[in-house]
């Protein structure tokens, strides 16, 4: 259905995505990511650290969801195991930290080339299924990285481990709130950047193909398969970036991070800004942790507005935020 | 030993059955509606908190099931025709996310209404007994009871299934839907009956487990993803499926967790078996999960015809 859909309108479809999107999505993206810039270096003028760090969470997490719009928007792989990565991430810059290697250096690279590893273990078994057998394959796994990280009684188990110093980058002290936002803020713009560069590449046009018509694609001679599992792999590294940030955000890891509930909400997070555009992650998750802090203040019940946003989201509002601003400024 | 396996075999089974009702359920949606529900875990759990409210006020755990049945049934209905009958157009992913919605809300509702604590139901003295069914080997009464109620119900649904016009219905739905509702049946009255099913199916394990476990917040949202692990393996839309993958990972689930440690001490004497075998026995039902759709990524029995 969703495939003729996009035969309609091919001519949208085939234009590359723009990096700031057009129109009104132009201004809005512009405005979003100096907003996102600005408002934390306002609050840490004022002193006011929690608004800091609230704004850091906004951007560790867009990282995740930004890979996983890289795979679920734009290659059509409905990832339900993505909080997984996050996890390996965080436990790469835990278990050489409980060892006393404290570098950076070895952290960030290994959180990325760990979840590089398990996304190509993982992914060249799991794309072999499609549709929900996908969905839930990809459960299964993290679910699998869940249950081992919760055995190693060395690290914590299911108390989690603390974080006794954050990485150390040298010339960067990320201990200050202030550093640590900048270089998450700088990675984020990064990730952006490389996703942006991936979808408008060769290599970006053939895994949007695959989404929109696996056979196609084989029938002109492209080794889908490969070329999904790259994607594949690229998107579960940068989620491995994410999770090395929330750890060093949190001070803390703990294997909770990779139950099915935070896949499922990262998958919010991406279908809530619009899966598919470039930036519409970023809004996405800034909406949902938004509104989790603000209903969280006024009821610990908040899970029952949130659920029933959840549901009218899914059943009213088609591409998005990011769509629903478009299509506001179309009318 | 084998004192402790045949108790443990016991167990492994009455994990099944339960399984088999939750797994039902979920594989005639999804077979016959194409429809993923991961929600279907918080009927479990109404199911059990329904039962717990109706035994206390009633005064008996039998009449106490009794009366949740018919609610849990109109729970379902309405669910489908408020939520899920607007979503069966849409993709997996949609589906996903609204029943994701749908746990959140069951979960703050329950939680609104019974409060946080979890509730234990009181069983009548003629269940909460122990029987001897073997020489030396002593089983409770009542998990003797779950597996023979959960066996007798996987009976009456083949029976259902086979040879009632509803189930040639529900067969000829799985197969092609489009079909069915040309040859003038109300298909939406048929699926919202189909989901009203399905429901009853997963309350009726909730009420079943709730005298053992006590009714909890989230009870649902671990085995439901079990209950997926079931469909998947047996093969989605396959009923016999269903059954044979959910005694299969019931007892595999249940003799992991109890033997699993033991053997790998057989290979390794390090304490690295301490730690591996927890985790491993955590794991084993995803990792089979994994080799089944590797191998046949369609599942073990897949329905004929798709």
């Amino acid at each position: 259905m969703s495939a003729q859909k996009k035969a309609a309108n091919l001519d949208e479809y085939l234009k590359a995505p723009s990096l700031f999107g057009f129109g009104i999505g132009r201004i809005m993206t512009i405005v979003l990511m100096v907003l996102l810039f600005i408002l934390p270096l306002i609050a840490w003028y004022m002193g006011n650290k929690f608004y800091l760090d609230f704004s850091s969470r906004i951007v560790c997490l867009a990282i995740a969801a930004v890979s996983l719009n890289l795979i679920l928007g734009f290659g059509g792989m409905v990832s339900f195991g993505h909080a997984a990565f996050v996890g390996i991430g965080a436990y790469a810059v835990g278990i050489p930290s409980h060892h006393g290697y404290e570098s950076a250096w070895l952290h960030f690279p290994l959180a990325m080339i760990a979840a590089a590893f398990f996304a190509l273990v993982t992914g060249a078994i799991s794309l072999r299924t499609k549709g929900v057998y996908f969905i839930m394959i990809t459960m299964a796994f993290a679910q699998m990285a869940y249950y081992f990280f919760l055995s190693l009684e060395e690290y914590g188990g299911d108390d989690g481990m603390t974080l006794w110093s954050r990485s150390d980058f040298g010339f960067l002290n990320i201990t200050d709130k202030l550093t640590f936002f900048l270089l998450s803020y700088a990675l984020l713009a990064l990730c952006i950047y490389l996703v942006f560069r991936i979808v408008n590449s060769r290599f970006g046009m053939v895994v949007r193909g695959c989404n929109s018509n696996e056979a196609r694609m084989k029938s002109l001679g492209y080794n889908t398969y490969a070329y999904r599992l790259t994607a594949y792999v690229i998107s579960g590294a940068m989620c491995g970036l994410a999770g090395a940030l929330m750890a060093n955000l949190q001070d803390f890891i703990t294997a909770d991070t990779m139950t099915w509930t935070r896949s499922g909400e990262l998958m919010f997070m991406v279908i809530l800004g619009g899966a598919g555009s470039v930036f519409g992650p970023i809004f996405g998750t800034g909406v949902f942790l938004l509104f989790e802090e603000i209903l969280s203040a006024y009821t610990i019940y908040w899970h029952l507005p949130f659920g029933v946003l959840l549901i009218l989201s899914v059943l009213f509002i088609k591409g998005g935020v990011n769509g629903l601003i478009q299509r506001a400024w179309k009318t | 030993m084998s004192t402790l396996f045949l108790i443990q075999l016991l167990n492994g089974l009455q994990l099944g059955v339960l399984l088999f009702l939750l797994a039902a359920g979920l594989t005639l949606v999804f077979g016959i509606m194409d429809f993923v529900n991961l929600a279907h875990g918080s009927l479990y759990m109404l199911g059990a908190f329904v039962c717990a409210s109706l035994t206390f006020f009633t005064g008996s755990f039998v009449w106490g099931v009794v009366f949740a049945i018919p609610i849990i049934a109109i729970i379902g209905y309405l669910f489908e025709v408020l939520i899920v009958r607007h979503l069966y157009e849409s993709n997996h992913l949609d589906h996903v996310l609204a029943t994701f919605g749908i746990i959140l809300i069951a979960d703050t509702l329950v939680q609104l209404s019974w409060g946080p604590e979890g509730i234990a139901i009181p069983l009548p003295d003629y269940l909460s007994g122990q029987v001897e069914i073997l020489p030396d080997i002593i089983f409770p009464t009542f998990r003797l009871l779950i597996i023979s109620s959960g066996l007798l119900i996987a009976a009456g649904l083949y029976w259902l299934i086979t040879y009632t016009r509803l189930g040639m219905l529900i067969r000829a739905g799985a197969s092609n839907r489009t079909m069915v509702s040309a040859l003038g049946i109300d298909i939406s009255t048929l699926f919202a009956g189909v989901f009203a099913l399905g429901a009853v199916l997963a309350g009726v394990a909730g009420m079943l487990i709730a005298p053992i476990t006590e009714a909890t917040i989230g009870m649902g949202n671990d085995i439901i993803i079990t209950a997926f692990v079931v469909i998947i393996v047996g093969g989605i839309g396959s009923m016999k499926g269903a059954f044979i993958a959910a005694i299969l990972i019931g007892i595999i689930d249940t003799l992991g967790r109890s033997f699993l440690k033991d053997i790998l001490e057989i290979f390794n004497e390090s304490a690295s078996a301490e730690t591996a075998g927890p985790a491993l026995s955590s794991m084993l039902i995803y990792i089979i999960m994994a080799i089944v759709l590797a191998l046949r990524p369609q599942g073990l029995f897949p329905p004929k015809v798709r």
